[in-house]
């Protein structure tokens, strides 16, 4: 087949994809050597909403506890005292109200940053999320844009049981019209922050409450209050060449876990962070499984019609004959959320899951 | 003055008809005297104290309502003719019966304060300056639409107008309006928003809860119930434990207001504007007083078209009740009577405005018609106001796709 002629002139070669993820694996490392300084994704969050609403009298907070609670896990701190009750607004617990009233307010050419207090409650909220904002410009042809942000913590927390467990990146990923992130570092949750919050199109900012305290280091570029990251880019987070592995939120910090045990034992992971789930980078996914030829797709969120099975998608379709092994999928198991310890453990995938799967690409276990 | 007219017109019913036209007849257009017309039907209120029955309005204004509400009529009943002609398709809700509604907020209110609504959009945006070429040219999906073909019938929008729709999930609209006028309060913008919401959307809960941050917040907003008394097929009776809507607010004041009398709610919309725009003392201890600024007007009106296109309207209601609102309350008639009975001008003039209505309507029909459908590309525009160079797809991926700018 042709497919591995093509492909073996790719790896002796440099193809300009391989380059530019060569670049950017270099930017990477240089960010992470040159940072002395390190920073929550908690207090990185929480400078960037800061910046924006000191940088653009139009951005504006909504939320329950946002206020005066100091934020319900502290991401607005300080930001009541800082800018008043003007700019920074505690709502009753109704989210369909307050909501549909952020995006009216966007409408009229506000920005609001609309906090739910896990993307769990967005559901009560969801036809305005995705019928009164993500459709609007569409429906009006550029009349109407809705500069809006939906944030709060996703997906698992710990034993927080099947009501508050949800991961929603598949669900507002498949809708035309929005946009949304997931920041895994606490570079990730700054840049994609602002980026999300400067954006003219309503933006899903898909957080982690068990990320809010992890620290990261954090360069002297990203503390700059200028500082913004691209939507619709994945960053690779490892170089490898072996197997791919792709996924967004928490699950990068288990992947790049995976990877070092992987090196180990000899197999090179190449992981990459989404940082965007809509759009999602498929250059990027595909470049890099073009070159490793085997993809590992990891989530927290349910199995079936997951972003992993976008991505999958994606790369049967575009890159079927550099493929040498059936993609595999990691994700979270296909029921709801249990409360005990052990049970909740065997919901979410663990870095040994990651790691099965990575040998299994690779043909090193059934 | 009142009076002097009376004794006026009762001697010139002595007179010869022609003398009557030279001597008595003012300039049908531009005369802004005012003119003092009592309401239909006194105000009823909930927690306030109704503004008077005596409307100020003038020989124009009179005019002006009786010209665009018969334009929007005939517009409904064009659109109408279109869809069994099958040149509209999908949902079509008509508003004929409704227009005092839309006319009379309009003669309260400015171009600044926001307007917006439910899927019966037609003739609001017909209010609020939109154009009838626009409009149904967007009704039959052309590129000329107001929303460039891409919206359709419960979608239309004028935002330099503040018109903000156009909206097609039930009372969705209620959080959205109030939203609107959180930011004219945000903004410090003296604007007020009128949210339209029906008897059917009236029991949302959302409703409760955007009214609920509203008082909280001392928003701005006017919420104005169009009953009509059907929501869809069930009548008011069948989904409301209590269908007196001006009271559903509990702390929010309210007001009945016969819907069919464009007076009568010009009359109400400008007293809930002074009424939302209100500062000074009263306004700064309204935590003392429990003040609010909102309020909601429910407007007593009707719709002679079923709920939509695909609705007889008449499996719900009877026949003779559609008829009897047309004889007795129908909003056009009212005003023509009124312009008559003030010699404003004559019933043949006002038929010969009708007929140049008529002839302007078919007039846009017909241009609306030889207008071009979208671009095959325009499938993919205006997803983001930013792509940065994302991809959207069409039904066969590999054939059709784009690069959103």
């Amino acid at each position: 087949m042709w497919g591995i002629l093509g492909r073996r002139a790719v790896d002796g070669g440099l193809s300009a994809s391989s380059l530019r993820r060569m670049r950017s694996g270099l930017v990477s490392a240089r960010s992470y050597a040159a940072g002395s300084k390190e920073m929550t994704v908690r207090d990185a969050l929480n400078s960037a909403i800061d910046e924006e609403m000191s940088a653009d009298p139009k951005v504006f907070v909504m939320g329950e506890e946002v206020g005066q609670y100091q934020g319900a896990y502290k991401i607005t701190k300080g930001l009541l005292e800082k800018y008043g009750p003007e700019r920074v607004y505690d709502t009753p617990i109704t989210e369909a109200g307050f909501t549909g009233i952020g995006v009216g307010a966007a409408y009229a050419g506000l920005k609001p940053v609309v906090e739910f207090m896990t993307f769990n409650f967005s559901m009560q909220a969801i036809d305005h999320i995705i019928n009164s904002a993500a459709k609007s410009n569409y429906m009006s042809a550029g009349q109407i844009n809705v500069p809006i942000v939906f944030r709060g913590p996703n997906g698992a927390a710990a034993g927080v049981g099947a009501q508050h467990s949800q991961c929603y990146a598949a669900w507002y990923a498949s809708v035309p019209g929005l946009k949304v992130l997931a920041p895994y570092s606490a570079e990730d949750a700054r840049g994609l922050l602002k980026a999300a919050i400067r954006d003219p199109d309503p933006v899903v900012f898909l957080e982690n409450e068990l990320l809010y305290g992890e620290s990261f280091p954090i360069s002297e570029e990203a503390l700059d209050s200028s500082f913004c990251l691209p939507i619709g880019k994945a960053k690779i987070e490892r170089e490898g060449k072996d197997v791919t592995i792709t996924t967004f939120s928490k699950m990068v910090g288990f992947a790049l876990k995976a990877a070092e045990k992987l090196a180990e034992e000899g197999i090179s992971a190449e992981v990459i962070n989404l940082r965007s789930i809509r759009p999602l980078d498929r250059a990027t996914i595909n470049a890099s499984v073009r070159k490793t030829s085997r993809l590992v797709t990891v989530e927290e969120g349910f199995p079936q019609h997951g972003v992993c099975a976008e991505i999958c998608a994606s790369v049967v379709e575009e890159s079927f004959s550099y493929l040498d092994a059936p993609v595999e999928r990691i994700a979270g198991a296909d029921v709801p959320m249990p409360y005990a310890a052990n049970l909740e453990r065997l919901a979410l995938p663990q870095v040994e899951d990651i790691i099965r799967a990575a040998k299994r690409a690779c043909f090193r276990s059934k | 003055m009142a009076l002097s007219r009376l004794s006026s017109r009762s001697t010139t019913l002595l007179q010869p008809l022609a003398t009557t036209s030279l001597l008595r007849r003012r300039h049908i257009s531009t005369d802004t005297t005012p003119i003092t017309v009592e309401t239909s039907l006194p105000f009823t209120s909930h927690l306030i104290s109704p503004p008077s029955r005596a409307v100020e309005t003038s020989s124009q204004e009179l005019l002006s309502f009786f010209r665009d509400m018969a334009l929007m009529r005939r517009m409904e009943i064009a659109a109408d003719s279109l869809y069994k002609a099958k040149l509209i398709r999908g949902f079509c809700h008509l508003y004929d019966g409704q227009e005092a509604v839309a006319i009379g907020m309009e003669a309260a209110i400015t171009k600044r304060d926001a307007i917006i609504t439910s899927y019966r959009d037609h003739c609001t945006f017909l209010g609020r300056g939109g154009g009838l070429f626009e409009a149904f040219s967007e009704l039959m999906g052309r590129t000329t639409g107001c929303s460039k073909g891409k919206g359709g019938s419960m979608h239309f929008y004028k935002k330099d107008a503040s018109f903000y729709g156009g909206h097609g999930i039930v009372g969705a609209q209620a959080p959205l309006g109030c939203g609107l006028a959180f930011a004219q309060k945000y903004s410090k913008e003296e604007a007020v928003t009128f949210t339209l919401y029906g008897d059917g959307a009236a029991n949302q809960g959302q409703l409760f809860e955007a009214l609920n941050i509203a008082a909280l917040w001392d928003l701005p907003a006017v919420l104005v119930c169009e009953n009509n008394h059907y929501g869809m097929g069930t009548a008011e009776w069948r989904s409301a434990k209590s269908p007196a809507y001006f009271k559903r607010g509990d702390y929010v004041p309210g007001l009945k207001v016969d819907g069919m009398d464009a007076l009568a709610v010009k009359q109400a919309c400008k007293f809930a504007k002074e009424h939302a725009l209100k500062n000074g003392p009263i306004g700064s201890n309204h935590h003392a007083f429990a003040f609010v600024f909102e309020q909601i007007l429910e407007m007593d009106t009707y719709r002679y078209h079923g709920h939509s296109m695909s609705d007889p309207g008449s499996t719900y209601r009877t026949r003779d009740e559609i008829s009897g609102v047309r004889q007795v309350r129908d909003p056009i008639d009212r005003v023509r009577k009124l312009i008559i009975a003030h010699d404003i001008a004559t019933e043949k003039e006002l038929k010969d405005m009708e007929k140049e209505v008529r002839k302007e309507v078919d007039a846009a029909v017909a241009q609306a018609k030889e207008s071009p459908i979208p671009e095959p590309s325009e499938l993919f525009s205006n997803i983001y106001v930013k792509g940065f160079g994302a991809e959207s797809f069409g039904a066969d991926r590999k054939e059709l796709r784009a690069t959103l700018p």
